[in-house]
């Protein structure tokens, strides 16, 4: 009791290096920590938008750029799928259903997503759930748009506001001025790129282009909102689809029909195979990143090692009374290999408290700006894996300045030499 | 060297008796018998000493200047190291006998130590840099218990050693040098250990207070009839001593530049 008690207040009496060592371990537990919550929370953001999805089809490409153009609104395609290809594949007796989407329009940097009603129905995120309204309903009217969460939230939208669409990716390209939307719906939050994009029918996205050739004004032509609700407009041509199967059993079988598919060149990919593939390739960086962290908790445990070591020449008397009163040599190295647990204890709670304060504030701040959603919860088996795996690191570092005190004490005997 | 004891000219029954309750009373504080003592190899650094006893109560003066081996006799009585021959029995307790553990243990138990200066640890207070030696010495903190429980016994003993009486709480570090002997002196008594070493406990303190501090430590020594054994190079403490020895007289110390050095 008193031992233990006299151990804190040598703490106490040293508390500048003491903070500056348990905020040092305590950084690099923030950061190792911080490294695997965005690892663990963008592999989590990234395979919950597709959940539910068995195949994604569009023109030929690679699966992962496929993928990431049609699914999570990432770069763009390269080519277009006709419609009449789309209709005779979703007619296969093996779809359960299809979600068709056409890409290339935007409202202020978010994009504008052509599709059916289907993608309000079939549609699953983060373990299947359904998309749900938070105001509103799906499009009913050609001009009708249904909003993503954030796009709703950053530009203020509510509720039958007016907005025009862009021509192109860019905010700054010519504008689909003349024929506004209405909003009809806004999505409740999903934490995927459902939150960023702005939803049409396929007949709107057509009927915005009736006046356009090859990205330019037709001069002299202007066809009018009601005309154009009268008019057909069937659509010509998709850039991608996604489609769930009644039978996962038919996936591979499926792919293959799709990628042999004689009147086009197409694509199908599996979405869980690509990410894996995307995985693989960013894993490199990731393993880079977790390398980098791990060296930090090194740094901060070599510093823990390196303060106590420091300190044992002016304890050396203290040692000395120590051993005098009848501490054995081992109760000493004990003693600082307990200094150096506690100071890592400190750091490792210090450490995952700052990072989940941290997190708390950032979690919208790093969604809206990579749309990587990290869930905050309790530590997850690997966070506690290497929680525990610093805190050997710690009791390791205690082990050199114990050792050199074990000799010390042992060849000082009685004699202090200061 | 081997020593060969020889046999007991007692039955067994009686060697036992001995053993648990004589002992004790019947053996000196400390006996020494030819032991050779040197740091280690590298410095020849040698102590050895002849015959020499020290019997229970007595209150012993060792005289002689620094660098004369004094640390290195109080470390070799109270068993911080071992002599690399001869025999050191300390109340009647084989110091060679013993583990390392065992001897630090014996030391906690049966010695009260007090320093030159310097004695304490500066952070804690008074009362746990009393109280520190009781928590690797169990019988002695059976008996401060014994005598009315460790902390009044404490500050029962800084109040006999003439400190005040709120000095408990206090931080050691901002005592004078002269109250951080008397704590020292309070540690080294409590528990009633059986025998004092203290190593030139008043060349830090100036003339009338060496005379003071001497004075209540008599009297706590005298009350518990414990061993005293102090080392100094002051002669004219010699007057308050049973017995005066000169280092030179019984070790010889070497200090030459070793030749493997």
């Amino acid at each position: 009791m008193i031992v233990a008690r006299l151990a804190l207040q040598s703490l106490r009496n040293r508390w500048i290096t003491v903070l500056l060592t348990i905020l040092a371990i305590s950084v690099s537990v923030m950061l190792l920590l911080g490294v695997e919550k965005v690892r663990s929370g963008a592999r989590d953001s990234f395979a919950g938008t597709v959940s539910g999805a068995d195949v994604v089809i569009g023109a030929r490409s690679g699966g992962m750029q496929l993928l990431l153009y049609s699914v999570f609104r990432i770069g763009n395609a390269t080519n277009n799928v006709t419609w009449r290809s789309y209709e005779d594949i979703v007619s296969r007796p093996e779809v359960a259903w299809a979600i068709p989407l056409s890409l290339g329009d935007s409202h202020r940097g978010y994009r504008v997503i052509g599709t059916t009603g289907d993608y309000f129905e079939h549609l699953k995120y983060r373990g299947g759930q359904p998309l749900k309204f938070a105001a509103g309903a799906p499009f009913a009217d050609l001009f009708d748009v249904v909003l993503g969460s954030e796009v709703a939230g950053q530009l203020g939208y509510s509720l039958g506001d007016q907005i025009t669409l862009a021509h192109g990716a860019g905010s700054l390209g010519p504008q689909h001025d003349d024929l506004p939307f209405r909003v009809s719906g806004i999505l409740a939050r999903t934490g995927t790129s459902a939150d960023k994009s702005l939803h049409v029918s396929l007949k709107a996205i057509e009927a915005i282009h009736v006046d356009w050739r090859s990205g330019s004004r037709i001069p002299g032509q202007v066809t009018t909102a009601d005309r154009l609700r009268q008019m057909s407009l069937p659509p010509r041509a998709i850039t991608a689809a996604i489609i769930g199967l009644k039978s996962r059993l038919q996936v591979i079988s499926f792919q293959r029909t799709v990628n042999e598919y004689r009147a086009e060149p197409l694509s199908a990919v599996l979405p869980g195979l690509a990410l894996q593939e995307m995985w693989a390739l960013v894993g490199t960086a990731e393993t880079a990143l977790l390398g980098v962290s791990a060296m930090v908790v090194v740094t901060s445990m070599l510093g823990l090692s390196a303060m106590i070591l420091s300190t044992l020449n002016e304890r050396r008397r203290e040692i000395a009374i120590l051993r005098s009163l009848g501490a054995s040599p081992r109760t000493v190295a004990a003693l600082l290999v307990g200094e150096a647990t506690l100071l890592t204890v400190a750091g490792i709670a210090s450490g995952t408290a700052a990072l989940y304060l941290v997190l708390m504030v950032a979690r919208p701040l790093i969604d809206r700006q990579f749309g990587i959603d990290i869930v905050i919860q309790l530590p997850s088996t690997t966070d506690a894996m290497l929680l525990l795996a610093i805190l050997i690191g710690g009791i390791l570092a205690g082990l050199l300045p114990a050792y050199s005190a074990y000799r010390t004490s042992l060849a000082d005997g009685m004699m202090v030499r200061t | 060297m081997l020593m060969v004891r020889p046999p007991s000219p007692y039955p067994a029954i009686f060697a036992i008796w001995k053993d648990s309750v004589g002992k004790r009373s019947l053996t000196d504080a400390v006996n020494v018998r030819g032991i050779e003592f040197q740091w280690n190899v590298r410095d020849s650094f040698a102590l050895s000493i002849g015959a020499f006893q020290i019997p229970r109560g007595e209150r012993l003066l060792l005289l002689g200047p620094s660098g004369s081996g004094k640390s290195t006799l109080l470390s070799l009585l109270t068993g911080i190291v071992l002599a690399q021959s001869g025999s050191l029995e300390i109340l009647g307790q084989r110091l060679d006998a013993l583990r390392g553990s065992g001897r630090d243990r014996f030391r906690a138990e049966h010695f009260g130590i007090i320093f030159q200066m310097f004695n304490l640890l500066p952070y804690g207070t008074v009362i746990d840099n009393v109280l520190l030696p009781l928590s690797f010495a169990p019988a002695r903190r059976a008996r401060a218990m014994a005598a009315g429980g460790i902390e009044c016994e404490a500050h029962r003993l800084l109040s006999t050693l003439g400190l005040p009486a709120n000095i408990g709480r206090q931080t050691a570090a901002t005592l004078s040098v002269g109250q951080q002997q008397r704590v020292a002196a309070a540690r080294a008594l409590i528990g009633s250990p059986e025998i004092i070493v203290a190593d030139e406990p008043t060349s830090a303190l100036d003339d009338h207070r060496q005379q003071d501090f001497l004075d209540v430590l008599f009297a706590q020594i005298d009350a518990t009839g414990a061993t005293l054994i102090m080392v100094s190079h002051d002669r004219r403490l010699a007057r308050h001593f049973t017995r005066v020895v000169e280092f030179a007289d019984i070790l010889t110390f070497s200090k030459t530049a070793g030749s493997n050095r």
